[in-house]
């Protein structure tokens, strides 16, 4: 999907995130009320159980669980990778952690592993996937057209996100691509100094968005 | 002329109503009995090497799921596949699980091959189209998903599309050997280690300080029936060996307690009394071909019913814990070596006797070599490994031919550098002989690694 056509059609980007939830908000408890009082607006029963029915967006929902996430991952990069780092710990962060001594996995690492926890669990209801222009590991580039038009996006507009939809394997998803930032030392230090980074790897620095974190949840 | 009874249309009628009602009965029967050689009618074509053993238990594989709505042959299938081998892919670290393609970006992929479902590449009763390993898709199959790897890795560029997975270079679920951390690691070892000794086990000092309120037991102290009548020597292979020295006395294996609460005596003892204290042993030995049947519920396995050339004398020995551990004794030096001969007559057991690994067993058994230094079937059929609880054996003989690479890093390890076991596995001829010769060609899987990481080094440095 091009951006323009998805920027008609599906919404969004954080800055008219706000107008645009109040205007849903409003919308849906309209369409709420309406029903309500079709089917007898006088019975407590059924206007206790309105907020039930409501439910959230998929959009509220992404940026909820992105919030958690990236929350959950900002402290093991920040306060565990890092703060080993420091104290010229003899743990270290190291690719090869399963197979080396007194090492712990890489932040990208820890994320992706949590990201197939969570696509066991068939209770869970969505995916999440780590993505980037520049990915040290190739399992992290772009894997559609879409995933390439985000990544694009995110980085040329900093402090956006890119909200649309595509359909994989006859299944139509809500996506929402976050950026990926550097959020710490330890972050842009060892991108930086990879061997596996390309020719056209960007010297990053904090706050550069390095790639974008995917959260997909299927549609009816 | 004599009329035959037949001629008669009603006798014609009623013998071919009778052959029909047999053919029925036969077939209905074979449906609903155990397993046994009457559902052998029913098998759609020959089961793997894995398998047969219990191809006429056919609901260990077809048994439906529990929930209706999940229920079609892909999901009854991947169900009963993980019955037996989840637990086992997760000790390998199954390279490609199938939470590593659940990510929907996967669907176009998994579309032309769906590596989430077992039977894409595992299907049962198709020995003209089964390879080794129960493979029965074409070996170009990496390729589908890997085509791009010269781009990531030059050295692999002008590599044949269906020669990834061989012997030193890559496998499908257990990459554990082959893995390129791995490799790098163990690259430039000698062929022969200086140190070449298998880990110690140490089950009983474990169970000894669990158990430090149990003392040994003297003969005096056995408390089995009829002890005038007993063979003696059932007493003094019970007090010379470790159960009366780590405190088990007969009635620990021999009585179990009934419905009322009293104690009844067992002539025999079951896998289950073993397993009280056994588990991780007897968990294991029912994994692997010696116990699978029995973990299916089945009669135990016997010679006669293997594949593979047996001793005609052992035709009907049934293959539980006693089959190798016999009488009081339990001697594990006999079920290292002994035990196996006395079934297997294959070409490879039959090479071991005249094999420099059986002349470092009998040099160890004669106390020419320290503990641990000798070669017996067990050593490479039976890894001692080291777990939570420490050094134990696995009893799952086929642990490590799933594939035969993995017993270069469980067991070779020990005493060979890892490129030369691993060119040593990828001979054929040597499989035979019983690994009597040093390999001919040398697998070039170190080498690489070794390069591609020094590379990295290199640019790291920079």
């Amino acid at each position: 999907m091009k951006r323009n056509e998805f920027h008609t059609t599906v919404s969004t980007h954080n800055r008219c995130n706000q107008a645009n939830t109040a205007l849903a908000t409003f919308a849906t408890a309209a369409a709420v009320v309406a029903l309500l009082c079709t089917s007898g607006c006088s019975d407590p029963a059924a206007a206790s159980s309105s907020p039930s029915s409501v439910g959230i967006s998929p959009q509220k929902f992404a940026d909820g669980v992105h919030a958690v996430m990236m929350a959950d991952r900002t402290v093991y990069a920040t306060h565990v990778v890092t703060n080993l780092k420091k104290q010229s710990s003899p743990v270290s962060a190291d690719e090869y952690w399963q197979d080396s001594t007194n090492a712990i996995p890489l932040p990208a690492q820890m994320f992706r592993m949590g990201a197939e926890l969570v696509d066991e669990n068939p209770e869970a209801g969505f995916t999440y996937s780590l993505r980037s222009e520049w990915p040290l590991n190739e399992q992290h580039k772009a894997k559609s057209e879409f995933e390439t038009e985000a990544l694009k996006y995110i980085a040329a507009n900093p402090g956006e996100n890119y909200y649309g939809e595509e359909e994989l394997g006859g299944t139509k998803y809500f996506v929402a691509v976050y950026p990926d930032r550097a959020v710490a030392e330890a972050c842009w230090s060892c991108h930086n100094e990879h061997p596996d980074r390309g020719a056209d790897y960007p010297e990053f620095g904090k706050d550069d968005v390095m790639g974008g974190v995917l959260v997909r949840v299927p549609m009816p | 002329m004599v009329k035959k009874w037949f001629a008669r249309p009603t006798r014609q009628w009623w013998l071919w109503s009778g052959i029909n009602l047999g053919l029925i009965a036969y077939f209905g029967y074979a449906f609903v009995a155990p397993p046994s050689s009457v559902k052998a009618s029913l098998l759609p074509g020959e089961t793997t090497h894995g398998h047969y053993q219990i191809e006429l238990d056919c609901n260990a594989c077809h048994s439906p799921t529990t929930d209706s709505a999940e229920h079609s042959a892909g999901n009854v299938m991947t169900d009963a596949c993980n019955r037996c081998h989840a637990d086992q892919l997760k000790r390998v670290n199954d390279t490609h699980p199938a939470k590593k393609f659940r990510d929907p970006t996967n669907a176009e992929s998994l579309s032309i091959l769906d590596a989430q479902d077992c039977l894409t590449c595992h299907r049962e009763h198709v020995p003209e189209q089964t390879a080794s390993m129960g493979l029965t898709l074409p070996t170009d199959y990496c390729w589908h998903c890997h085509d791009d790897v010269g781009e990531s890795r030059p050295s692999h560029a002008e590599m044949k599309f269906d020669s990834c997975a061989t012997a030193g270079c890559h496998n499908y679920h257990d990459n554990l050997a082959l893995y390129e951390k791995f490799l790098d690691d163990h690259y430039g070892e000698p062929d022969h280690l200086i140190t070449a000794v298998v880990p110690a086990r140490d089950f009983a000092s474990q169970w000894r300080g669990g158990h430090t309120h149990v003392g040994p037991l003297g003969i005096e102290d056995s408390d089995g029936p009829n002890r005038a009548s007993s063979d003696p020597t059932i007493l003094t292979d019970w007090f010379e060996t470790a159960h009366a020295v780590a405190g088990i006395n007969c009635s620990g294996c021999h009585e179990s307690r009934d419905a009322a609460g009293a104690n009844t005596w067992n002539d025999t003892v079951e896998m289950s009394v073993c397993e009280t204290c056994h588990k991780p042993q007897t968990d294991s030995f029912q994994t692997g071909k010696h116990g699978m049947r029995l973990a299916m519920g089945m009669s135990p396995m016997q010679p006669s019913l293997a594949r593979l050339s047996m001793h005609a004398g052992a035709s009907h020995q049934n293959l539980n814990c006693n089959a190798c551990h016999a009488g009081h004794r339990f001697d594990t030096q006999y079920a290292a070596v002994d035990a196996c001969q006395q079934c297997h007559a294959d070409s490879h057991t039959l090479a071991y006797a005249n094999s420099s690994h059986a002349q470092l067993w009998r040099a160890e058994m004669a106390g020419e070599l320290p503990a641990g230094s000798g070669v017996s079937c067990a050593t490479c059929h039976m890894p001692r490994i080291a777990g939570d609880d420490g050094i134990w054996v696995n009893h799952d003989q086929n642990a490590v031919l799933r594939p035969s690479e993995s017993m270069a890093r469980e067991v070779c390890g020990h005493c060979h550098g890892i490129e030369y076991a691993l060119s040593a596995l990828a001979d054929p001829d040597l499989a035979i002989s019983c690994y009597d010769a040093p390999p001919r060609d040398r697998i070039r899987s170190l080498g690489m690694a070794h390069d591609y990481f020094e590379a990295r080094r290199q640019k790291s440095n920079r």
